[in-house]
């Protein structure tokens, strides 16, 4: 059925461009998925990634730019005739249709034996926990029931690429996290590309084999999930992977790369520059659990508060030049103690900026 | 219906324990103080439907002469009489059903155009127009001396004037022109309430615009189409200046309408006009009653596919 053939070695996105009237939603997207990768899209709401997901679908024309099942074109070609998989944000499930009929509607029109149809129904059914559920009509399921059908009917056809937006959005803690080892389970049984919209990083970093950093239409950054996690490129895509000390710095000492000094918070810092710094303006971001407290600590800090997270304690407080600091701490601090905090310099991270 | 059963039983498990409040057991049959809202509207429809409606059937029993059943038997047994309750049906179950169907590929195609509401507004002037100045046009266009019949003898297509008007075909052309814009209007609201996500998901499941149209657009729409073939229907039906203008009022086209027009200000029989009216409402509701029965066989409910 679909043109879009089962095996392929690579698909490129060159160049994508959309736009909606003067609002630009993609601008200049590039990427390169291989056979049997699961990248995950990640990015702050609006930043464009279900716009990305349906022009790759073929749900939404291009404005520029082209993609590449290794070497066809495929951007023009309708959705049906693609054949990839999807999982919407808004479920999309048929109202009309019961849950069966539903997760059978792309073998049905793939014109499969009704036998293999009923077998691989059954089959997914069971993959989404939901065996029990296969004479209901979508109506008459919970959002995170919902969710699941429409996961079971995008992978039961099996695409060579399987697209989802946010799908585990509705779930509660535990059932999220047994569909994310299932969803990758799948991933992995059908051996098809897999591209997961997400804005949780966790998300991100427990599933993915590569993490795509979106902004305003843009690709930040892509990277395994330990290049994200430990060397985010830009300050902006530290921030979003949990660098939540953001802070305008001085540089003090050690104008080129690798570890220098800077001032940050009214103390002296060691850090690892990452980016190139035009002046002596930089920024520095440092994760809470990455600041601790110590006896020789080079920042002081006036707690503000300290929350309570199992084994540690998730404080926040203020430098003595007014900068907010977020640190973590092993033993409970009070509300206007006085403590000092420290970095290991290789966690520390000097990005150029001014604010 | 299985929501409300659902809560009743809940409920009365609860009142074993104490007495529900009269306020909740009224909320759990959807009944609240907003529902008093609708009390004018009963009382409207009471008056102005309900009244005439018990007022003619009545009046249909008490004919100038005979027993009470005397007028319908009179009805029945004068070809004459019931043969228009066929003329009627042959002119308004075509018509309806040509306007539903057209309405159906027409908006479709209209739901993707950027400038719906121009073409709306377009639309919405011949129902505002109304039926006599629609006959009249037609009668000018398509009258034997009209544009149409001059250009085609013009161009040698025909030798003699197509009779177009004061016939079946006339009155036919009419009930279309001037039903379409409704009923279309109809459809394409129903169309656009089907979430456009849910065409989507069947394409990228494989489905053709075709096999989308069959397995997704149509069974959701086939309620609000048999909602509109009623409403257009019963447009059709009463229809009574196109018959007079553009048919034969006393021969291919004499409807039922018509009959009773004659009963009522030819005869000055009233108690006969109101026994063809209420044939009328029979007739109507049969055809209105076998539409909604049909759509019973088909899903019911909400045509979204999103959350909640
Ligand atoms: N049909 C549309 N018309 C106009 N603007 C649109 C349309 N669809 C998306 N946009 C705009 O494009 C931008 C990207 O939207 P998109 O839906 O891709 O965001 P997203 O990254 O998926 O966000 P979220 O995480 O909230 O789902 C947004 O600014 C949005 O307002
Ligand atoms: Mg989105």
């Amino acid at each position: 059925m679909s043109i879009a053939g089962r095996d392929f070695r690579e698909l490129r996105l060159e160049d994508l461009n959309r736009s909606f009237g003067m609002l630009n939603a993609l601008k200049g997207v590039s990427l390169s998925v291989k056979r049997g990768e699961f990248i995950a899209l990640l990015g702050p709401s609006g930043c464009g990634k279900s716009t990305a997901l349906n022009c790759l679908a073929g749900l939404l024309t291009l404005s520029g730019g082209s993609i590449w099942l290794d070497q066809t074109r495929i951007d023009r070609l309708k959705p049906e005739e693609r054949g990839f998989g999807m999982v919407f944000q808004n479920y999309a499930l048929f109202p009309h249709m019961t849950v069966r009929r539903n997760i059978g509607f792309g073998l049905t029109m793939q014109r499969r034996p009704k036998e293999e149809i009923a077998r691989k129904v059954e089959e997914a059914l069971a993959i989404v926990r939901l065996g029990q559920q296969g004479d209901k009509l979508p109506g008459q399921l919970s959002g995170g029931q919902q969710q699941r059908v429409a996961i079971a009917r995008a992978i039961v056809i099996e695409p060579p690429l399987v697209l989802m937006d946010e799908p585990l959005s509705n779930l509660d803690a535990k059932l999220r996290l047994e569909m994310r080892s299932e969803i990758r389970r799948i991933h992995d049984l059908i051996g098809s590309a897999t591209i997961y919209v997400t804005h949780d990083q966790e998300e991100a970093l427990s599933l993915a084999d590569r993490i795509v950093v979106m902004r305003d239409g843009t690709v930040r950054q892509v990277g395994t999930p330990a290049e994200l996690y430990g060397r985010p490129a830009h300050a902006d895509v530290a921030e979003f992977m949990g660098y939540r000390n953001v802070l305008p710095a001085r540089v003090l000492d050690g104008g080129g790369s690798g570890c220098i000094q800077v001032s940050v918070g009214g103390a002296a810092l060691k850090g690892m520059a990452i980016e190139q710094r035009p002046a002596d303006q930089a920024i520095v971001a440092v994760r809470p659990d990455d600041l601790r407290p110590a006896s020789d600590g080079p920042v002081a800090a006036i707690v503000e508060s300290a929350q309570y997270h199992g084994r540690e304690f998730y404080c926040s407080g203020r430098a003595s030049d007014g900068t907010e600091l977020y640190f973590c701490s092993p033993q409970p601090v009070r509300k206007g103690e006085r403590v000092l905090l420290a970095a290991d310099p290789t966690r520390v991270l000097i990005y150029a900026g001014t604010s | 219906m299985t929501h409300t059963s659902d809560r009743l039983a809940r409920a009365t498990q609860e009142s074993t324990h104490e007495r529900t409040p009269w306020r909740v057991r009224l909320a759990l049959h959807d009944i609240d103080g907003i529902t008093l809202l609708v009390v004018p509207a009963v009382l409207f429809v009471l008056g102005l439907f309900v009244y005439p409606f018990l007022y003619g059937l009545v009046l249909s029993f008490k004919p100038r002469a005979g027993d009470f059943l005397a007028n319908y038997r009179k009805f029945f047994s004068d070809p004459f009489l019931y043969d228009t309750i066929y003329a009627t049906l042959r002119l308004a179950l075509p018509a309806t059903i040509i306007n539903v169907l057209v309405s159906i590929p027409v908006a479709l195609r209209v739901r993707k155009l950027h400038r719906r509401r121009l073409l709306t507004t377009i639309l919405v002037i011949p129902i505002t127009l109304g039926t006599v100045l629609i006959a009249e046009g037609l009668l000018n266009y398509l009258g034997p001396q009209g544009w149409l019949n001059r250009t085609l003898m013009l161009l040698g297509v025909i030798s003699a004037p197509l009779r177009l008007v004061h016939n079946y075909t006339g009155v036919m052309i009419s009930l279309i022109l001037s039903g379409f814009p409704f009923t279309f209007l109809l459809t394409l609201s129903y169309i656009t309430g089907i979430d456009a996500s849910l065409e989507q998901a069947a394409a990228t499941l494989g489905a053709t615009a075709r096999a989308r149209f069959r397995h997704i657009v149509l069974p959701l729409l086939v309620q609000g189409l048999a909602v509109n073939f009623c409403l257009s229907f019963v447009q059709t039906f009463s229809v009574f200046p196109s018959a007079v203008l553009l048919g034969a009022p006393a021969g291919d086209t004499r409807v039922i309408s018509i009959a009773a027009y004659q009963a009522a200000y030819e005869q000055y029989d009233a108690s006969m006009a109101a026994t063809i009216a209420m044939i009328m409402g029979f007739v109507q509701l049969t055809v209105v009653v076998l539409a909604l029965a049909g759509r019973n066989l088909f899903y019911r409910g909400a045509a979204g596919g999103g959350k909640g």
